[in-house]
């Protein structure tokens, strides 16, 4: 670890002050200190926000909910209303590292953690996301965890948070603020960014901005709620695909449907276009073979990660049977039916 | 000094007779307290007066030499205090039992993640920061090879054959041939290697994690270049080692050289990256097995050919067709090795090198066999037990296999299992596998002293106790040899100013050493029998009272002062005449998720034949540690290397998966059978520890195969491989 300067911002004017392309915002911590630890980031100055005031509440906003920026992924997934309104955050939050991090990890430290993708950590090697420029040494090396949506020939990276499809499937939106007070609210297609040409930058966060929330609308009263997430164990390891669902019915058919996936793009990757068509049609294997079918990614991914396609597209029918009725849900497919 | 008893001929059962009952009871270990309260000293525990920390330096090239190190560039950092270079510095461990300095390369480079140079700080911080940012040239060697499938230096070991090959297959009704190949695992255990060093006088005094310490004196004497004399390791807690640290290592050599240049005490802890990069890994392996058998499934040719790696210089090499050799007899054995030298870490010992991975690929093979034959796997081992070693000629001394596979079979409702794909619960097919276990014991010369006063008994040898609760069987066998309470005994370990003991390694360690505790505590027996005026054979002793022929007398009585006696034990001619391993039988039930190819493991039995169990709590969860890595290593575990550089991948736990708790089921049984290996030694007790991972891979593997039809041969059995098998099932 490198020296570096700690301010303990008391409120969220200080915070934004204190920040700056050499400073960083330390929340629950569990993904920067390993970082700085390993040198892969080495922020001069540290800005702790966490006894920063109104950060840490949920709150009811219009029809839906206010979650601060500092609300523990523990806290969040515990919450009764998310768990009976939006009971695939919960499953998703759950899904992921361990109780212990879970505790300390928060909202907005979650949407920010950083690729799990090894080259990014190890100095000795070419990464364009750690170093910009210095070429992407992923591309000819070992690539099981990668992306396969998304990707470009500078970064193969995928974004590792569980949560954020979660959030991704419901629409939830993120609220940002920014030195001068201004706040912005994004979907989570505006707040993150594709690699291109350009790996390390990867929202459209300015540096002197700070997320303060993110906002859930309605829940969707009647729906069927999933979040189904493959990995090398039962527990404490990062998606190798996930699939996120909400899906309402509308007598015997499809009503409105959702889809988001993990584990497979640079940020949580939506699944509109199979969403869309599926929706008004009798529930059917074939059909939801056919829709998973229609997920192709634009450039061929690399060799490791290619296992990815054929997998998210079987977990994705596993997970539409279920959600539409068309099986019984299996022991252990984490599985939520009728949020309220 | 004292003779040194050889294992000549089998002993008496002395402790089927002994009247304390504590041998065998499941005793809690005495030093967990001190552990779950942390305060049980580790050796990164250890602040002596004026600590300096040490940082390792790591290579970043796969192959050169070190050209220059700029010191000049973290010169400048706070807290840097120097950087330490030397010629003696160490480029890997030791391995087990070398007794000498491991290879010393000077300023040549063979592996990525080598440690090169230690950065010496007043803070750990202040020296990881230096380490990371220090400034070293490099000539570097292009072209390092560092693929094993395809390194063009590689050395053939002797083939172990018998038998007319050509005959005994041209013979057969049915036959295997199948290549199976196992990915590289570390030890990863949870205390990161470390030591600190400091210098008493000219006498260095390290406090290391170490797992033999009569062999790492030598080793870090030889590498330093001093008088093993002057040197004193002390090891009284390890936290786990599985092989990994058996010889001495760079934290340890570093720490002392920088102690002594600088005149101050230096502790040195790798960080978790480090013990996966840069300490002894288990080599992967290309495995070929053949199998020719009649049409009543008798064996007539068992070939097992296996391809590994190892760094040059390291004559390591995993022993895999080890069991293969003996567990089942045929008119023809092949056994043949390969060994591909490349530019990775270097390859060690890890938990039952040989058996781990060589019985995955020989076990599930036996029940690809059992497929063809239509026959049941269980039946089939059972009809192909020989009689002798089929190698060797030699005896078995006491072999359990037959009754474990049957027992087993019997505990775990073998026979309602079914064709393969046939049970479903829902979207996850469920499926029954079985394997046989069988792991080599040894014993390896050790001594031990045990001192008796009114005031109870005191145990002493350098032995480890890397949580496999050494502290607590050593109080055992002094408790029931002289008769005293467990509580009467206390116990000094790993230390090596105190009598020289085999170490903990290769599961002999609870055998070997508590053999020379229970010799040490045979005299003291003898000695208290001629005090009591009894033959020893008469002497009962129990909660501090002596008895035998018709005379009773307390021990505090008898005693006169202390009573000291020193024992120590080497094999002799019944390892010639037996061979002497534990066996078992492994069960495992799987479910396999039709869609995503995930695997659970819903229930596991092992079976074990150990002879004589010392402690029933301990061995019991040696024998289950050992079931849950068969399940990382039929699952999870993969230590994968960069193709270009062949730098290790998978650095840390988050990316290196060892099974998680979720993992493992609620329903994990261990049964010992009652048994005593006479050959073995005085005790009639065996190796455990290594036992439980020895075949329970592959009845993890071969359950799948029952559950849904695939054979998983390349390692490990990830969704991504099930649904790539279910998927071209489908098409
Ligand atoms: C071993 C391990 C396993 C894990 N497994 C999983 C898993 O399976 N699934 C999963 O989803 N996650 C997993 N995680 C990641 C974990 O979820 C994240 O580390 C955690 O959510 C980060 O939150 P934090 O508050 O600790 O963030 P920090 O480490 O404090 O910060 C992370 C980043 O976010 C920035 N930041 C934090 N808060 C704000 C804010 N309010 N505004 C602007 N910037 C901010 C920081 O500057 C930093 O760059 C795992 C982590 C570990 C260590
Ligand atoms: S894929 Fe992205 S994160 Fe990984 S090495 Fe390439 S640029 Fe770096």
């Amino acid at each position: 670890m490198r020296d570096f300067t700690y301010l303990r911002a008391t409120d969220a004017d200080a915070a934004a002050e204190a920040l700056g392309p050499e400073a960083s915002i330390i929340a629950g911590g569990t993904n920067l200190l390993d970082l700085m630890k390993l040198q892969i980031m080495t922020p001069e100055r540290l800005v702790d926000i966490t006894r920063i005031d109104g950060l840490s509440t949920i709150e009811e906003d219009g029809d839906g909910l206010r979650i601060g920026a500092l609300v523990s992924n523990a806290a969040l997934a515990a919450d009764s209303r998310i768990r009976a309104g939006y009971p695939v955050l919960s499953r998703a939050i759950l899904a992921g590292a361990s109780g212990q991090i879970r505790n300390k990890a928060t909202t907005g430290g979650n949407l920010l953690q950083r690729t799990r993708c090894p080259y990014f950590y190890d100095t000795a090697m070419a990464c364009n996301k750690r170093a910009p420029g210095t070429g992407c040494a992923a591309q000819e090396g070992a690539g099981r965890m990668l992306a396969v949506f998304g990707t470009s020939e500078h970064c193969l990276a995928a974004h590792p948070s569980d949560m954020a499809v979660g959030l991704r499937v419901l629409g939830a939106t993120v609220e940002v603020r920014a030195a001068d007070g201004a706040l912005r609210t994004l979907a989570l297609d505006e707040f993150y960014t594709l690699p291109g040409d350009r790996p390390d930058i990867e929202t459209t966060l300015a540096p002197d901005e700070i997320i303060t929330a993110v906002v859930l609308p309605a829940p969707r009263a009647g729906s069927v709620q999933a979040y189904r997430k493959v990995r090398d164990r039962a527990s404490y390891a990062f998606a190798l695909v996930s699939v996120a669902a909400v899906v309402e019915m509308d007598g015997d058919r499809i009503g409105k449907v959702d889809l988001a996936f993990g584990g497979v793009g640079p940020r949580p990757w939506a699944g509109d276009d199979v969403a869309a068509a599926l929706a008004g049609e009798t529930p059917d294997e074939a059909l939801f073979r056919r829709a998973a079918g229609a997920l192709e990614p634009d450039r061929a991914p690399h060799p490791d990660a290619a296992f990815k396609l054929p997998l998210l597209r079987r977990t994705l029918v596993a997970v539409l049977r279920e959600a539409t009725g068309l099986a019984e849900a299996s022991p252990g497919t984490d599985h939520a039916k009728d949020a309220a | 000094m004292t003779r040194t008893f050889r294992m000549d001929e089998a002993q008496p059962r002395l402790l089927d007779d002994t009247a304390q009952g504590v041998i065998g009871t499941p005793m809690d270990r005495p030093e967990g307290p001190l552990k779950v309260t942390g305060k049980a000293a580790y050796a990164a525990d250890n602040l002596p007066e004026g600590l300096a920390h040490g940082a390792l330096v790591r290579a970043t090239i796969t192959r050169g030499r070190i050209a220059g190190i700029d010191e000049d560039s973290i010169a400048d950092l706070p807290g840097v205090i120097a950087v330490i270079r030397d010629d003696r510095f160490v480029r890997n461990p030791a391995q087990g039992m070398a007794d000498e300095a491991p290879v010393q390369p000077g300023d040549r480079i063979d592996y990525h993640g080598q440690p090169i140079a230690l950065v010496v700080g007043e803070s750990y911080e202040a020296a990881r920061d230096g380490a990371l940012r220090l400034k070293v040239r490099y000539d570097e060697d292009a072209g390092a090879e560092v693929d094993p499938a395809t390194a063009s230096e590689t050395e053939d070991g002797d083939p172990t054959e018998s038998g007319d090959w050509d005959k005994a297959v041209a013979g057969a009704t049915v036959s295997v041939d199948v290549t199976y190949t196992t990915p590289a695992q570390v030890s990863a255990a949870m205390e990161p290697h470390a030591a600190v060093a400091e210098w008493k006088a000219d006498r260095l005094v390290l406090r290391g994690s170490q797992q033999m310490l009569r062999f790492n004196r030598n080793e870090i004497a030889d590498s330093l270049g001093i008088d093993p004399e002057d040197v004193q390791i002390l090891s009284p807690y390890i936290g786990g080692g599985f092989g990994s640290k058996l010889g001495i290592g760079s934290e340890a050599v570093s720490a002392a050289i920088a102690a002594r240049e600088l005149g101050r005490p230096v502790r040195v802890v790798m960080t978790r990256q480090t013990v996966f990069d840069a300490v002894l890994r288990r080599t992967e392996t290309e495995q070929r097995v053949r199998f020719a058998a009649d049409g009543e499934g008798r064996l007539l040719a068992i070939g097992h050919d296996d391809r590994i790696s190892n760094l040059r210089d390291e004559e390591f090499a995993e022993p895999v067709s080890s069991a293969s050799q003996f567990l089942y007899g045929a008119d023809a054995l092949l056994f043949r090795q390969t060994v591909a030298r490349v530019h990775r870490t270097p390859a060690g010992s890890v938990r039952a090198p040989g058996e781990a991975v060589g019985m995955i690929a020989f076990e599930s093979a036996m029940d690809e066999l059992a497929e063809a034959l239509e026959m049941c796997p269980v039946q089939l081992r059972l009809k192909n037990i020989p009689e002798k070693h089929p190698v060797t000629g030699q005896d078995f001394s006491a072999r359990a296999l037959a009754e474990c596979l049957k027992t087993g079979a019997d505990r775990f409702g073998w026979p309602g299992r079914t064709v393969p794909g046939s049970r479903r619960e829902g979207d996850w097919m469920i499926g029954l596998g079985v394997a046989s276990a069988a792991r080599p014991n040894m014993l390896v010369k050790a001594a031990a002293r045990v001192r008796l006063s009114a005031e109870g008994a005191v145990v002493e040898t350098d032995m480890t106790d890397i949580g496999t609760g050494t502290y607590a069987i050593f109080a055992q066998i002094a408790a029931e040899m002289l008769g005293l309470p467990t509580g009467k005994v206390s116990v000094r370990l790993g230390d090596t100013d105190l009598p020289g003991a085999s170490g903990s390694g290769g599961s002999f360690g609870a055998s070997s050493s508590g053999s020379a505790v229970f010799l040490a505590a045979r005299k003291i027996r003898e000695t208290l029998a001629g005090k009591l005026g009894c033959s020893p054979e008469d002497l009962t002793l129990r909660d501090g009272i002596a008895r035998g022929a018709n005379h009773e007398a307390a021990l505090s009585d008898l005693l006169d002062g202390e009573l000291v006696e020193e024992a120590e034990i080497e094999e002799g001619k019944t390892a010639e005449s037996h061979f002497s391993s534990g066996f078992g039988a492994h069960f495992a039930e799987v479910a396999v998720n039709a869609w995503t190819g995930e695997v659970r493991v819903r229930r596991m039995l092992g079976v074990f034949g150990i002879g004589r169990v010392l402690n029933e709590k301990t061995a019991r969860s040696q024998a289950v540690g050992g079931m849950v890595w068969g399940v990382g290593s039929a699952l999870h575990e993969d230590l994968v290397h960069d193709p270009r550089t062949g730098h290790v991948v998978t650095r840390d736990l988050a990316n290196y998966h060892v099974a998680a708790h979720a993992d493992i089921p609620a329903d994990m049984q261990v049964e010992f059978l009652e048994e005593r290996d006479d050959q073995a030694n005085p005790m009639q007790s065996k190796g455990v520890g290594e036992l439980g991972i020895s075949g329970s891979g592959a009845a993890i593997l071969n359950a799948i195969h029952n559950a849904c039809g695939v054979r998983i041969r390349d390692l490990p059995a990830t969704p991504d491989k099930l649904v790539a098998a279910l998927e071209a099932a489908t098409e």
